[in-house]
């Protein structure tokens, strides 16, 4: 049946379009693009506003390290803050003006959170620094990718990834083809569409970089075929640049997911475990590119870009805003907000969220807001029960299954929603659009994903004290060891070297009588210990026979810790046969303690109870003893409080 | 909060179940012509029996009445089971078989949405085990019926189980085709000549067939909307017409042909509105096709081989219990990921 289904598809393909097909992913729907309203105007400049307010995480990855103090007089262009490890952006001054405060302000987030922020009151001077436009095609590639980390650019499409991390000129990735992102396929946004209209010219030119600077081979533009003007304007643009083509796609949501857009555009179907740079492909958004256009050849780095202000505002248009613009500027602007307007949406209605309020910036990742009213959209009715029609699964970009997953995530059967795919999820809410239940699916998806990360991390972190409490546990009994050794050795140079002496040869009698303690309190760590000693102590006593050494005895040998150690030497030096014999007994003596040990363990180890000659050991091997088991306890315990239902 | 998206595009629960009950409509009306209105009473019966016990449940279940009431599920599984049912059936086998499927298939498992059943097949077992005569006793179609029985004889029927005077309950009941063909084959008489007989028409049973035809109509139309996807009633006939195509090139003086089977009995109806049954079927797409398939199969060897006039309800609650392991096993190959 497949086999049909595929010969029929292939033969319509083949027919339909040839080469220069496009090929189509599984599901999408079709949602009103509603773009119309804000592309009747062209895109204007927000005027500077009075105060503008920064977020310091306006990207992902680590937040950038602030460069400037409050009260600081700052140029436009001048960094503000400085880009912190690999996979993290700096952050420019919009405008020239003074930095007023660097405190926690509410940030456009899902989360309604406060948030890092540097706030500047701009001058009205609009001055900029000095600027440093590069000369690209004359710079080496690893000088330009360092340079770009002090851009501040990062994806403008709404992902927010810094922009230098996809152009690592280190060699390592062979990219052939650059997808520039303008699908734009989220209704109500047309921010890519108005600066494709407008500025083609200019996004061309930051392709041919982007093309450079990645080793590319082509170039390829996908727009989703209700963007005609961008569309005629780039393609006429794209003429300057060898190997670029505009590639036309059907309208049709997810189309801008880049993993989509390069199986459209290219054929390609990215592994999911893989990222598209590992088939040789990168995908830049449009304004990205016109970004890195103006930071090379300008020498301008990242400080405004284009916002569609639509919805139910009076004259919805798209404007080029500085980077903490307030939203209210932006919409007053636009003719401010129509009466009913209840919040303001930053994104598009598939993939955005309800700003917390209107008090806050404009950041890198806001593409569009929305001013919505229960009209444009209306709160979801009451959800029903799934009634498995799959429409969902008809719908899935991605062929997932999302009634399963929706099954899964609600029954917290997260292992399940995991063989499932879950993670595949790109939450585009194809799913919930199609759901004739009202099920909010995909919150139930965002749910089980933060579920899994946290139940993961916390199993991370339990993991990772248990291996703590082990090395620090082989690290203690490692210490041991070695202080044993050390006596072990002091002492037996100490006895080599007084073998003679008559108070020491009263000692085998005491050693052996006291090794069972010794060396059941000391346990294996001790044997080791026992046996090196021995050799050395022969070794040195070989030494002393040879009657190289005459010296005095030290004192102070016996150490109750190591008493079993000097026994060996003893008597040795009077008659090489007579030690031979003694040093037999001893041993014998020694390895009977160390069995009896050994036996007394076990038995304590299987009745449960602390081995009783733990009583007879000194304080110190005691407190040594007490210490290990106390550790061993709370790591029992850190274990079982951190992961309560590993088991279940 | 994240709660995009925020736009949706779906027919509500509601509006899909009324577009399934409107596509039954020609086949009520097929079925009143051939049958008599009986067929009226007997489904208006069935759905305030459906009505007031899915009621009574959610009340018992402290689920919210109106909601569920009005998402008009508990309506089809009525209509189903009454278009089931003989055109005369005893008001209390209508009452009992609807109570059972709402009650037992349907809201003791959880409601709408949670029954592993087709709730309506689940009744029809129920019924034709419970009362086997009643349920394969027939009426003839008017066209053939030797006496006919207007619409408030046929309600007087259905309430009281009373004739009017000087009317044998033979003379207005006949074996359906399906049952002719089987207790004629086992007679040794052969094909051909047992559809002679005046009960068969021109694709299946004389009237029957246009009852039959009515539901094709009516399931093109879910095609058309979207309400059904093609997998099941495309998978369902064409395995019913290749294993009856099969079986009749063999031996057709032993197995009716395929557009025998294909337009007689609940074929049709199984096909776009039993198997469709979205809660109790599959969800992926190979998945549909194994399920329609298995059915046909199942119906035809209980037609040809089984006890039972047709094989429909058996065939498909069979089915049912299979798709959970249907499932599990067809699961489409997700983007970026090799086969499973």
């Amino acid at each position: 049946m497949n086999a049909i289904i595929q010969f029929a598809s292939k033969l319509i393909r083949g027919q339909a379009a040839g080469s220069d097909a496009v090929h189509k992913f599984h599901g999408g729907v079709h949602p009103d693009g509603q773009k119309q309203q804000s592309t009747t105007l062209p895109i204007a400049k927000l005027a500077i506003p009075e105060r503008l307010v920064l977020p310091l995480r306006q990207h992902v990855g680590y937040i950038p390290k602030i460069k400037v103090q409050v009260g600081e007089r700052v140029l436009k262009g001048q960094m503000l803050a400085e880009a912190e490890g690999t996979l993290s952006a700096a952050i420019h001054a919009p405008t020239s003006g003074t930095v007023a405060a660097i405190s926690e302000e509410i940030i456009p987030h899902p989360s309604g959170l406060p948030d890092m922020c540097i706030t500047l009151t701009p001058d009205g001077q609009d001055e900029w620094t000095t600027l440093q436009p590069v000369d690209w095609r004359n710079t080496d590639k690893k000088t330009l990718v360092a340079s770009l980390r002090s851009s501040g650019i990062v994806g403008l499409g709404g992902a927010t990834f810094p922009t230098h991390i996809k152009v690592r000129a280190d060699g390592k990735s062979s990219i052939h083809t650059l997808v520039i992102n303008a699908a734009e396929c989220e209704p109500y946004i047309t921010c890519d569409d108005m600066l494709m209209r407008e500025r083609a010219d200019e996004i061309v030119q930051g392709m041919e970089i982007v093309k450079f600077l990645l080793g590319a081979e082509s170039c390829i533009v996908g727009i989703e075929d209700n963007k005609p003007e961008a569309t005629t304007a780039m393609a006429e643009a794209c003429k300057a640049l060898p190997d670029t083509s505009v590639k036309v796609v059907p309208t049709l949501y997810p189309s801008g997911d880049a993993r989509r857009l390069i199986h459209l555009v290219l054929g390609i179907e990215i592994p999911h475990d893989k990222r598209s740079t590992d088939v040789g492909v990168q995908v830049f958004n449009v304004a990205t590119v016109l970004a890195i256009y103006r930071y090379f050849v300008y020498g301008e780095p990242a400080v405004d870009r284009i916002v569609t202000m639509t919805g139910s505002v009076n004259m919805p248009q798209n404007f080029e805003v500085l980077f903490g613009t307030p939203l209210q500027t932006l919409i007053d602007t636009a003719g401010g907000a129509k009466a009913g307007t209840t919040h303001f949406i930053m994104g598009g209605p598939m993939m955005g969220f309800d700003l917390p309020t209107i008090n806050v910036p404009i950041t890198k990742a806001a593409n569009c807001i929305i001013a919505a009213t229960p009209d444009l959209f209306a709160p979801p009715p009451p959800a029903m029960p799934c009634i498995r029609c799959a429409r969902c699964a008809d719908a899935c970009p991605v062929n997932l299954q999302p009634q399963e997953l929706y099954w899964f995530s609600k029954s917290d059967d997260f292992e399940k929603a995991r063989d499932y795919n879950l993670f595949d999820c790109i939450e585009c809410g194809c799913c919930t659009y199609v759901c004739p239940s009202n099920i909010p699916l995909v919150q139930y998806y965002r749910y089980a994903k933060s579920e899994i990360i946290a139940v993961d991390k916390a199993k991370e972190a339990a993991d990772l004290a248990r291996e703590r409490n082990e090395f620090r546990l082989a690290r203690i009994e490692r210490e041991k060891l070695e202080r044993a050794q050390k006596h072990a050795e002091r002492a037996a140079s100490g006895k080599a070297e007084g073998a003679k002496s008559e108070e020491v040869k009263a000692a085998p009698e005491k050693s052996t009588a006291e090794t069972p303690t010794a060396a059941t309190t000391a346990g294996d760590a001790k044997k080791a210990a026992i046996a090196a000693a021995i050799e050395r102590a022969k070794a040195l006593k070989a030494a002393a026979q040879t009657g190289e050494m005459q010296k005095e005895p030290s004192a102070g040998t016996a150490d109750t810790t190591d008493s079993s150690k000097p026994a060996q030497t003893e008597q040795t030096k009077e008659d090489p046969a007579n030690a031979e014999q003694a040093k037999k007994d001893k041993q014998a003596l020694i390895a009977a303690a160390i069995e009896r040990a050994k036996a007394q363990k076990l038995a304590a180890a299987q009745a449960g109870i602390t081995p009783k000659n733990v009583e007879d050991a000194s304080p110190a091997v005691k407190a040594e003893i007490s210490e290990i088991d106390t550790i061993r306890e709370k790591a029992k315990q850190a274990v079982k409080a951190q992961n309560p239902d590993s088991e279940a | 909060m994240n709660r995009s998206p925020y736009i949706t595009d779906a027919p509500t629960v509601s509006i899909i179940m009324l577009k399934v009950l409107l596509a039954l409509v020609p086949g009520i009306f097929a079925y009143a012509w051939i049958y008599g209105g009986g067929i009226l009473v007997t489904i208006s019966l069935a759905t305030i029996t459906a009505l007031v016990a899915e009621a009574a449940l959610l009340k018992l279940r402290q689920r919210p009445i109106r909601p569920y009431l009005s998402d008009l599920s508990a309506v089809v599984t009525a209509w189903l089971l009454a278009l089931a049912l003989p055109p005369l059936a005893p008001w209390w086998l209508v009452v009992v078989g609807t109570f059972f499927a709402i009650v037992i298939a349907k809201q003791l498992y959880g409601g709408l949405g949670y029954n592993p059943f087709n709730p309506a097949m689940v009744g029809y077992a129920v019924l034709l085990i419970s009362f086997p005569i009643i349920m394969t006793k027939w009426p003839a179609p008017l066209i053939l019926a030797q006496t006919k029985l207007g619409f408030m004889d046929q309600l007087q029927f259905i309430f009281s189980n009373a004739l009017p005077a000087n009317v044998k309950i033979d003379a207005v009941t006949s074996a359906t085709p399906l049952d002719y063909l089987k207790t004629q084959l086992m007679l040794k008489h052969e094909v051909y000549g047992i559809t002679q007989a005046p009960i068969f028409g021109v694709w299946g049973a004389k009237g029957g067939e246009f009852v039959t035809a009515a539901y094709l109509l009516g399931g093109l139309y879910l095609l058309q909307q979207r309400i059904i996807s093609w997998h099941l009633p495309t998978a369902f006939l064409a395995t019913l017409a290749a294993m009856s195509l099969a079986f009749y090139t063999i031996s057709p003086a032993h197995f009716a042909n395929p557009l025998f089977h294909l337009m007689s009995g609940a074929s049709m109806l199984c096909a776009f509105f039993i198997i469709t049954d979205p809660i109790s079927g599959p969800t992926t797409p190979r998945g549909k096709l194994y399920f329609a398939a298995g059915v046909a199969i199942l119906t035809y060897l209980i037609r040809v081989y089984g006890g039972y006039p047709d094989g429909v309800a058996f065939a498909v609650l069979l089915m049912n219990m299979c798709v959970p392991l249907i499932d599990a096993h067809t699961q489409p190959r997700v983007f970026g990921h090799t086969k499973n």
